[in-house]
């Protein structure tokens, strides 16, 4: 059946719900959103409307300017750590047989679909004093007695590196099945060893994919609004948590608003570099 | 030594990944109201405790039931979407797409806020059909792909076949299209039912202050008393979750699903 532009008017029937939806409960809160940024803050109760610029100008703050760049840095960092991670693993798991490659695929789409608050919760039952890691280091002897592991910093990057790391996977997937595996057999023909020919070969036919999964893993983990609040310090705190924070905990709507949009317009252009980076990953 | 090499970094992968699920499980099955690891006795109490204490049992039958309702709120905003998109050619629709994936797409703090505020100003906030179909935007994303890769897969002459021997779209929609698109049509429904289960922030920010789901219970317990119950419940989680994929898995094509286009034996 060719497909044909619609005709009569009821051909555009199927599209009459989701459109409705889509538009009523996705685009009009996001509309609302973006006014609320603008409203004045009303401490008796939510906002009160307005045209106002000064939830925007709260960004010009020292304070907001750490958050902002901890909070970069902090989905940088997990971004490195689950890409490093996951290529070589993801490419082993490519060439293994289907049914191991089905076993992980269930396991990691398990994790994947795991609460941030279950995540938070068992790692901050891992890394606390009494059913923690550092109990096994005691009994081994390598420890005197357990010690309590959060909050730090390297709790919640280990948390949320342990978030992202099935979503990198999943990313990469699709990319490293459809590699040409003659180009490995061509470099190991050639007398190359495994890893070199992986180094060699592998990353570099992969390197448009790999910068895509980056900026894809940091926009992920950018969006990460629990963890560092469950296992950090107040200031391991994420642009995330602070909307979070400022929305219920505050009732600071309109700044909370503010920040969001502030976060949209971060995202927007990182997906846009995506785009960008894909289209250049086709052409080449 | 490759080999074993490989079976290490497995190996290492897997510990990194199961390591936090082990610890709560062994601190489910503690005896006494106690989150010690390795447990101190054993039992199976504290699985009982989730259907016996009332307020896990409400938080549970909220959950269900607000996954089970929004995924299938998400599956009728998908499906018409992904049948329109692959009958017809009419690229200004790709924007519909497009709005589809946005929710899921970017940071989930954004999509709750712009509820929130849509929800309050609307004056309907903290009721729990806000809940149910503030999930269904927010999840649509999952069976709009999944099934516009089941309609992408099915081969048009089939179609063609019907229509040439006088079905009409409806028929056709019924007879051919529809038993095509059925495993991915379940698929897509099993993905957003647990995202669903497990959502948080979307939840917390719609129905947070009126009613309770698990995550937002067991945030709670996070903050107001530790419990081995929350523990038991993660296990539960993992579990449906587990099962749930595994079914998946059985009974579809998941290498295909998450993208892989040939499914080599």
């Amino acid at each position: 059946m060719r497909r044909e532009a619609p005709q009569k008017l009821t051909d555009y029937g199927p599209l009459v719900f989701p459109a409705g939806m889509l538009i009523t409960f996705f685009v009009v809160p996001f509309a609302t959103m973006i006014a609320v940024s603008f409203f004045k803050r009303n401490p008796s109760g939510f906002y009160t409307p307005d045209f106002v610029f000064e939830n925007y100008e709260r960004f010009l703050s020292l304070f907001f300017g750490k958050v902002l760049g901890f909070s970069l840095f902090l989905a940088v960092t997990v971004a490195i750590c689950c890409v490093v991670l996951a290529v070589p693993f993801t490419y082993l798991l490519s060439r293994a047989k289907r049914r191991t490659q089905v076993l992980w695929l269930v396991a990691l789409l398990s994790i994947l679909s795991l609460s941030e608050v279950i995540i938070g919760f068992a790692w901050s039952t891992l890394f606390s004093r009494t059913a923690g890691i550092t109990n096994l280091l005691v009994m081994i002897g390598i420890l005197d007695q357990p010690v309590a592991l959060n909050p730090s910093f390297g709790a919640v990057l280990t948390a949320m590196t342990y978030q992202a790391l099935p979503y990198t996977v999943l990313v990469l997937y699709p990319a490293l099945v459809r590699l040409d595996p003659t180009l490995t057999e061509a470099a190991r023909t050639l007398g190359a060893s495994p890893i070199k020919s992986f180094f060699t070969v592998v990353v570099p036919a992969l390197r448009n994919t790999i910068v895509a999964t980056l900026i894809m893993v940091f926009i992920f983990a950018l969006g990460c609004y629990l963890l560092p609040q469950i296992l950090g310090r107040p200031q391991h705190w994420t642009l995330s948590v602070l909307i979070t924070d400022q929305a219920i905990y505050q009732s600071n709507m309109p700044f909370a608003a503010a920040m969001a949009v502030f976060l949209v317009l971060v995202t927007l252009g990182l997906v846009g570099l995506t785009v960008y980076a894909g289209r250049k990953g086709e052409a080449a | 030594m490759t080999v074993f090499l490989q079976r290490v970094y497995f190996g290492l992968i897997g510990l990194f990944l199961a390591l936090p699920i082990i610890v709560v499980a062994g601190v489910s099955v503690n005896e006494k109201q106690d989150l010690a690891f390795p447990p101190k006795g054993f039992s199976l109490g504290w699985y009982g405790e989730i259907f016996a204490n009332v307020e896990w049992r409400n938080a549970l039958f909220a959950s269900v039931t607000l996954a089970a309702l929004s995924a299938a709120v998400a599956l009728l905003i998908a499906l018409p979407l992904a049948w329109f998109l692959w009958r017809r050619h009419a690229p200004w629709a790709n924007i519909f797409q497009l709005l589809g994936i946005a929710p899921f797409t970017l940071p989930p703090v954004i999509t709750a806020l712009g509820l929130l505020t849509f929800w309050a100003a609307t004056g309907f906030y903290g009721q729990p059909a806000t809940a149910v179909i503030s999930h269904a935007i927010f999840f649509v994303t999952l069976p709009l792909v999944t099934l516009s890769l089941g309609f992408s897969s099915i081969d048009r002459s089939l179609v063609e076949a019907a229509a040439t021997m006088g079905a009409d779209d409806r028929t056709v929609f019924r007879t051919v299209v529809l038993p095509l698109i059925l495993p991915y049509l379940v698929s897509g429904y099993a993905f957003a039912f647990v995202l669903s289960l497990n959502e948080y922030i979307v939840a917390y920010m719609t129905i947070g202050f009126t009613m309770e789901t698990l995550p937002i219970k067991i945030f709670n317990a996070l903050r107001y008393g530790y419990t081995p119950t929350m523990a038991s419940v993660t296990i539960l989680f993992v579990a449906i979750a587990a099962t749930i994929f595994g079914l998946v898995a059985r009974f579809g094509d998941l290498p295909k699903l998450l993208g892989a286009m040939s499914s080599k034996d």
